[in-house]
């Protein structure tokens, strides 16, 4: 068991196990902090700033997301001084940003966008060097476009700590300082696996999904929870669904994968709007297929089982299962294939 | 007692071929056959580098400046015949007397020399030499002690960490001390990062034994069996002789196994950086030697608790470390009468800039910065005037003249706005301009930051921008109060000490040179005329003989005037180069 210690965030004491941060023990008492380099699962690096609060004692601004409680902790989250450190910080990061909001894909679903409303940021004094990078679509699934990018690093965190590719890193020094693979080499010529998860952390536009680019406004675009269909851990996804057609897939923290996907479920999904795909039975029958209802079918299937069974026996038949079913399912198919059909002669697909 | 010939082979002394010295000096004792009579012997530095080489022989104690190879013979013949070789003395700048012996000259008088009491005496690469001069006895005594009451002992020394933030040792140690670990680490920071320092540089090089001892007692006090030595590969002498010592150590048994049969174990291994400022902070360090990019974490958890691979580790500075067998050998509370109140013993500085002399400087903590800038450094070179001293490095402050009686301690320093920083001590004059000197050092540190968080990265960047528009001489009233504003919030919001400190230069010169920005932005006038796009020049029509010169030189025609008539410059044409300043035989251009 944790310990509980008192803190006192804007005025009200609330008690928290120990081991919370000061962001941890905001959020479960309803008070918002701002974050663009946090995220929750991922190592804390303190990057942004964006989350400073003030703390009595201490003297400078701590920020909430690395920042342990402590008892009798007392906490400011929008004091004057915070805001303005706060507005300080959102006029730097649009200084130095592609600011062409009207056209951008991530317009009305932009953490700096909102924060610089939250914070009535209408604009920057610091108007000097900007850094302008060509768009890069090095690959067939999303472009980076780091002319928007605030280095929260978070791609780079999930890249390193979840996928294990370590692709990215922050490379060059200071003012400099690009998050970017490698010696920015092409991705395909890293060790990038294609899984996209790194383009769902991102807080802005800097990475983007191809198939979603200039396919509707983020407000248009319905987000329909899902299982993914391609393996047996059955991750959680969100499609996104533009007037009923599947323009990209946004990450669903709700399911086991805690919001983590590989290449097939992020991008493997053109398949559903394929014109080739089955969408009902066929048998064929004297050399063509032909349409049938399930239940033809399926007493076709069960018929020729029964067939098998009573005149060659059991050993006549073999079950193939598929890596697309989860444990359970093929539990019951090798009860099945054995209580039902009398075989053992049961394989799986993941052994050919 | 036989006579020692001691040649001073620190980089500096090296630079200025000291080497060559070296050699001469044993080819020439080797010829007249004199190896066994006199022993020549390879030293660190004595800190007064702009007089190097440096030869010191003893037991008189004869004090040669700027010696050179062809010198040799007649420095060996005096030596035989036992007299001094005077055009090789140092002359007091004042009276023109020579002065043999270092004691007697100024530089050296008000210097209480403790951390660098070997440097210049003792060969660097002789352990037998560190054990002669009292080494390694301060570690006999920690083992015969128990770790708490080594803690305690650091404590009550009141010592303070040397490696910018003042930290108290004592406590750092026992923070270390309290965690159950597997395993416990050792760092010592010698990376030195502050390009105006070379202080732990000197120590390293000149004794570097000490600085083992240091760790070696900090790792028995916490209790732990590795350390580190963190050093830039910039500093190819200090790495040879850092390795030299360590494996000296091993073979006479101070480091290893069993040390001293007090069943205590250490070992040390060295970690090359490549030299960036933030590196030298700790949690970056920490990465670095973890074989990441140098880029800190958040503290807390501070190393103490979770360092080198999530393990306690004390992180000190080489000149940290170097005070401890000090405070063993004195015990803490002989120690802790040197120095003020806050701040106990003595601290080391690297003097430059337009000072007379130059070189490392170590004296009690609480001494004046006059004492410092006027009696140890000689004043001003030049006989210009004092105008302001750049204090703790590159993102320390500038104290104006206010300031110079004011006490050399960490909590005063802090008070004017400056910091204690790595020890880096710039004095600047009369034709510096402060604008152009601020801009200078954040240039530095905006370059070297690690780029991680936002106000650093971006922050410096606005403020540099700003500064050079002031410079330009497009610079608006409004802009000083947004070089304040962004400063305070730099420093309030950055992850890391570099953010945190880097707008010091800006704040500082801001607070006590106000008027020189107001010049620059209001009037569109640089005071100490270096900025090039404030430069304006006239001719003092008094003292022009018309003579032509400096029409004839003017790349860009500015200047118009008959023959023997007073001319004049068209400030709308002139470029600005100052040529006709220099080619003007009457002296009759100036700027303004
Ligand atoms: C930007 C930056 C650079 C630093 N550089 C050095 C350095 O070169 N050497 C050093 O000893 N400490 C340096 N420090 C301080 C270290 O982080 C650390 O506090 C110190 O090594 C602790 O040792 P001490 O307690 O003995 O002073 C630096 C700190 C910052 C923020
Ligand atoms: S797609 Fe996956 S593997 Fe590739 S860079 Fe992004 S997170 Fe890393
Ligand atoms: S690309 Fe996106 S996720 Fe990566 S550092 Fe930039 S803003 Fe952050
Ligand atoms: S303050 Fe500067 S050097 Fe320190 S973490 Fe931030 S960007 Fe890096
Ligand atoms: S969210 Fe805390 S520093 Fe970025």
């Amino acid at each position: 068991m944790v310990d509980k210690v008192k803190v006192n965030i804007n005025g009200n004491d609330y008690f928290v196990p120990e081991n919370y941060t000061i962001l941890k023990a905001a959020e479960e008492n309803g008070i918002d902090i701002p974050t663009l380099c946090y995220e929750e699962g991922l190592p804390i690096t303190g990057a942004c700033r964006m989350c400073v609060v003030e703390v009595r004692g201490a003297r400078k601004l701590m920020a909430a997301c690395a920042t342990q409680v402590s008892d009798g902790m007392e906490v400011l989250t929008e004091s004057e001084r915070v805001v303005e450190a706060r507005r300080e910080i959102l006029r730097l990061l649009i200084a130095n940003h592609d600011l062409r909001c009207l056209t951008c894909e991530r317009n009305g679903d932009c953490r700096l966008q909102d924060y610089c409303y939250r914070y009535k940021v209408e604009d920057t004094p610091y108007k000097g060097e900007v850094k302008d990078f060509k768009i890069i679509t090095d690959n067939p699934f999303f472009i980076r476009d780091y002319s928007k990018c605030i280095k929260c690093g978070k791609c780079v965190s999930i890249c390193a700590e979840v996928n294990g590719a370590h692709v990215y890193e922050f490379i060059n020094r200071g003012f400099d300082t690009k998050v970017t693979s490698a010696f920015d080499d092409p991705l395909p010529e890293t060790t990038c696996t294609f899984c996209g998860m790194c383009i769902n952390v991102c807080p802005v536009a800097a990475l983007v999904e191809k198939s979603t680019l200039w396919k509707g406004r983020p407000w248009e675009v319905k987000k329909v929870t899902t299982t993914c269909s391609y393996c047996g851990v059955g991750c959680q996804l969100k499609l996104k669904v533009k007037d009923n057609t599947i323009i990209g897939v946004a990450a669903d923290k709700s399911g086991s994968n805690l919001g983590h996907l590989c290449s097939k479920g992020q991008f493997g999904w053109d398949y559903v709007h394929s014109k080739d795909r089955l969408t009902h039975p066929l048998i064929k029958r004297e050399g063509e297929f032909v349409r049938v209802t399930w239940e033809e079918a399926l007493n076709y299937i069960a018929g020729r089982f029964k067939d098998i069974l009573s005149q060659w026996g059991g050993r006549a038949l073999a079950g193939l299962s598929s890596a697309k079913c989860t444990n359970e399912e093929n539990y019951l198919f090798q009860k099945f294939m054995r209580v039902v059909l009398q075989t053992n002669n049961i394989d799986h697909c993941a052994r050919l | 007692m036989k006579k020692e010939i001691l040649v001073c082979q620190g980089s500096a002394c090296v630079s200025s071929q000291s080497r060559d010295v070296y050699d001469a000096l044993e080819s020439e004792l080797k010829v007249r056959g004199l190896e066994e009579k006199y022993s020549l012997k390879p030293t660190g530095c004595h800190g007064f580098c702009e007089q190097g080489p440096i030869v010191l022989i003893e037991p008189e104690g004869y004090f040669y400046c700027q010696v050179k190879d062809k010198q040799v013979p007649k420095l060996v013949d005096c030596l035989q015949e036992g007299s001094v070789y005077e055009e090789l003395l140092y002359k007091s700048s004042e009276t023109q007397e020579p002065l043999k012996t270092r004691n007697e000259i100024p530089f050296y008088q008000k210097q209480k020399r403790l951390v660098l009491q070997n440097c210049g005496l003792i060969d660097p690469e002789s352990i037998d030499d560190y054990i002669n001069s009292g080494g390694y006895s301060s570690l006999q005594k920690v083992l015969s002690m128990e770790p708490d009451e080594v803690i305690k002992e650091v404590k009550d020394s009141g010592v303070r960490g040397r490696g910018g933030g003042g930290f108290p040792t004592g406590d750092k140690w026992y923070y270390g001390r309290q965690p159950q670990a597997d395993k416990k680490y050792i760092i010592c920071n010698a990376e030195e990062s502050d390009p105006g320092a070379f202080i732990d540089r000197s120590i390293l090089e000149c004794d570097p034994h000490r600085v083992l001892e240091g760790m070696l007692t900090a790792g028995y006090a916490i209790g732990a069996c590795e350390g580190f030595v963190y050093i830039r590969s910039e500093y190819p002498l200090a790495v040879k002789r850092i390795y030299s010592a360590i494996s000296q150590a091993l073979e006479k048994g101070y480091l290893g196994k069993n040390i001293m049969n007090s069943g205590f174990d250490f070992d040390v291994q060295i970690k090359q950086g490549a030299g960036a400022f933030v590196c030298g902070e700790e949690t970056a360090l920490i990465e670095s030697i973890q074989g990441n990019s140098g880029m800190p974490r958040p503290r807390p958890p501070y190393p103490a608790e979770k360092g080198l691979w999530d393990r306690p580790t004390i992180v000190n500075n080489v000149e940290t470390l170097s005070n401890i067998p000090i405070i063993f050998d004195k015990g803490a509370s002989q120690y802790a009468r040197i120095g003020t109140q806050q701040s106990k013993g003595t601290k080391i500085f690297a003097l430059t800039g337009k000072i007379r002399h130059t070189g490392l400087v170590e004296v009690p903590m609480g001494i004046t910065l006059r004492e410092i800038i006027f009696e140890i450094g000689g004043g001003i070179k030049d006989d210009k005037k004092f105008k302001a001293v750049q204090i703790g490095g590159p993102s320390g402050g500038c104290l104006s003249e206010g300031y110079l009686d004011f006490p050399v301690d960490y909590d005063s320093l802090i008070d004017a706005g400056a910091m204690m920083g790595s020890g880096g001590l710039v004095v600047l004059d009369e034709s510096t301009c402060i604008v152009e000197l601020a801009r200078y050092f954040l240039s530095f540190t905006r370059m070297e930051a690690c780029g991680k968080c936002t106000p650093c990265r971006e922050g410096n960047t606005r403020l540099l921008e700003i500064l050079q528009r002031i410079i330009e001489g497009e610079g608006k009233m409004e802009d000083l109060d947004r070089l304040e504003t962004l400063s305070r919030n730099i420093i309030d919001t950055s992850l890391c000490g570099l953010g945190q400190s880097a707008p010091n230069p800006v704040l500082t010169t801001l607070q006590n040179f106000r008027g020189e920005y107001e010049k620059h932005v209001k009037e569109r006038k640089c005071p100490a005329g270096v900025c090039q796009a404030l430069l304006s020049y006239k001719i003092i029509q008094e003292n022009c003989k018309g003579c032509g010169i400096c029409m004839k030189h003017c790349p860009a025609g500015a200047i118009t005037g008959e023959k023997n008539q007073p001319h004049n410059i068209d400030a709308d044409v002139c470029a600005k180069c100052g040529e006709c300043v220099d080619k003007c035989p009457f002296g009759a251009i100036v700027p303004g």
